[in-house]
């Protein structure tokens, strides 16, 4: 399972890094999302996946604690999407105001003379 | 006194609720807004006191015991940043209330501010990495707005650089976290210094180091990751790239400082020699760069880097006396550069331009003002007695004591083109006569009422005698950067702080 999350965290750094390198301020963004969902898997994959044991612990069992799924990468994880999905509204609304002034996505044409 | 440790970021966050609420109302905002602010300096210099009089304060959000909550930790080299952090913000809010139009004053300017000053006083304060993130978003989020509004085409433009450059590191940051949190399993700094101290080294922790290398790096403006801040710090008010040009870049220095002296030490001779390597191509790029340019705030945006380059080359270095100098550096570049930036934006408003070319005239019309230029320009320089000097002298002399002979002349020619530029500035903007083709245009351009000069120009003076008084006290600043610099190369009265000494 840890080998096929490691292809697809890299295939979404490259493909975001991909698109970011691109003159569409479209494919920008896009890219964007690329890069901060392979950041969240990448956190996912590192701290290790533990199937089907939910980190409910019953008092009686304290000290076994080790079996169970780590909960802090996914709380991690959790806070990281909603800072992204803020800032990517921000940058939405910043690509669209810049499209209605320039009227093109490519950013070349964005150069001041 | 646990409140006060907590204040340096209640304070701007109430701040900007209530500027927010009172939108409509823009006389309250105005000194609402500067109230915050004056309150904000208050704080940060009774929380130095503190800290330097009992040693290292922190205090457990939530009463959740140090490993698992998140730790706010306050020591010397923080305390001085969120100093940094309420005079600039004082000495900008002042200046704001002419410098800001009333459109972007409706659009929320002030709330913005104190949002943006609580991320970067949240940054200064907080120990721990994930919630380090955290504050970086708030500031960035902050800052991306006060970068854009008001919306000019060529604000835009730099806004879309700014953003895109910025969301990278985040995403960077992000994983860096997130790697050593999967090696250490913990996210608490003092206990990932304390961990990493006893496991032996692994390829995982080194690779986590040059991720948050690149990603502090991209936020500091240090060689090759700089190509943003020129791009953008020249487009919004000049109150705003003041507030950029003095404090966004040094959270990133602080944030490459903290980690680089807290957690990955046990690798020197790779991560701090290319430290050392960076600082010398970041000086060397950044003053280049400026002597080719002629917009003022370009030419001021790129000397920002090479100064960034002067406080990397203090980690590098990592002795005591190397960041102490660092710790003098910052405190000296904070107030200079803030300053020069409030200034270019003083002679926009004299002359309608930024260019060098087509300004000029000054030292007749305004030998104030002039003066005012002086001071921090030769700051920057590093001409005794004034504040700069010391910063690089303390910096070099720790460059000899290591043998490190190219950075030490790295440091040095570049501080010469420093003065060269410096100079430039000074020829072209107060020196030369005003050019005639363009004099007849200017002449309807200075509506400046002198009351709104004097608003203008007492916040320059402020941190002109703040640079002064740096120079002339420096034997006491550079004994309390002595004091900061030996907690953060001995990490133990730091863990101790956040374990409430139980360790």
């Amino acid at each position: 399972m840890e080998t096929v999350l490691a292809f697809v965290i890299g295939g979404l750094y490259a493909a975001g890094i991909y698109s970011i390198l691109r003159r569409s301020l479209i494919k920008l963004v896009i890219g964007l999302i690329f890069l901060g969902n392979a950041s969240n898997l990448l956190i996912f994959t590192a701290a290790g996946l533990t199937k089907g044991k939910p980190p409910i612990i019953s008092k009686e069992s304290i000290t076994e604690v080790a079996e169970y799924a780590d909960p802090l990468p996914q709380a991690m994880i959790l806070t990281a999407i909603v800072i992204s999905f803020g800032v990517l509204a921000f940058v939405l609304v910043l690509i669209q105001r810049a499209y209605k002034m320039i009227g093109s996505d490519d950013i070349d044409e964005m150069r001041g003379r | 006194m646990q409140i006060l440790i907590v204040l340096p970021i209640i304070i701007p966050f109430a701040t900007a609720i209530i500027a927010f609420l009172a939108r409509k109302w823009r006389l309250v905002q105005r000194v609402w807004g500067t109230v915050g602010a004056a309150g904000l300096l208050i704080v940060a210099v009774m929380l130095f006191k503190i800290v330097h009089q009992d040693g290292i304060q922190s205090v457990q959000i939530g009463q959740w015991p140090a490993p698992y909550g998140i730790t706010i930790v306050v020591d010397l080299f923080s305390a001085v940043m969120v100093i940094m952090a309420g005079i600039i913000a004082f000495t900008v809010s002042i200046y704001s209330l002419i410098d800001i139009d009333e459109q972007r004053l409706a659009f929320g300017y002030f709330p913005l501010l104190h949002i943006l000053l609580m991320g970067i006083n949240g940054a200064f304060i907080t120990g721990d990495i994930f919630n380090l993130y955290v504050w970086f978003e708030v500031m960035l989020i902050a800052s991306f707005v006060l970068l854009a509004f008001g919306g000019r085409r060529l604000q835009m433009e730099a806004a879309v650089k700014y953003v895109t450059l910025n969301l990278v590191s985040s995403a960077l940051f992000l994983a860096g976290v997130g790697i050593l949190y999967g090696k250490i399993g913990t996210l608490n700094m003092a206990d990932l210094a304390q961990k990493l101290a006893i496991e032996p080294q692994s390829h995982l922790i080194s690779s986590s180091a040059m991720l948050f290398l690149v990603a502090f790096g991209i936020k500091a403006g240090v060689f090759p990751l700089f190509f943003w801040l020129p791009a953008s710090y020249h487009r919004p008010p000049a109150a705003v790239s003041a507030i950029f040009a003095g404090l966004l870049t040094k959270v990133g220095v602080y944030a490459l400082i903290r980690v680089f002296t807290l957690i990955f030490v046990h690798n020197l001779e790779f991560t701090h020699s290319l430290i050392i390597v960076i600082a010398g191509f970041t000086m060397v790029t950044g003053v280049l760069g400026a002597v080719a340019q002629y917009g003022m705030r370009r030419l001021l945006a790129f000397h920002i880097i090479s100064q960034i380059g002067y406080m990397i080359m203090g980690l590098g270095l990592f002795t005591p006396l190397a960041l102490a100098g660092v710790l003098v550096f910052i405190v000296h570049n904070i107030i200079a550069k803030s300053n020069l930036f409030l200034i270019s934006g003083i002679v926009h408003r004299l002359r309608g331009s930024y260019h060098l070319k087509e300004v000029g005239g000054l030292y007749k019309t305004n030998p104030g003002l002039a003066i005012l230029f002086m001071i921090p320009a030769l700051s920057l320089a590093g001409v005794p007695p004034l504040s700069g000097f010391f910063a690089k002298f303390i910096l070099i002399k720790a460059g000899l004591e290591v043998q490190n002979y190219y950075i030490v002349a790295v440091a040095l020619i570049v501080s010469v083109l420093t003065l060269f530029s410096m100079t430039k500035i000074w020829n072209e903007v107060f020196w030369k006569d005003m050019p005639v083709s363009i004099d007849k245009k200017m002449s309807t351009k200075t509506n400046l009422t002198s009351k709104q000069y004097i608003l203008l120009v007492a916040p320059v003076c402020m941190l002109a005698i703040i640079t002064i008084t740096i120079g002339l006290g420096s034997e006491w600043i550079f004994g309390v950067a002595k004091q900061a610099a030996e907690q953060l190369l001995d990490p133990t009265d730091y863990i101790n702080a956040v374990f409430g000494g139980k360790s």
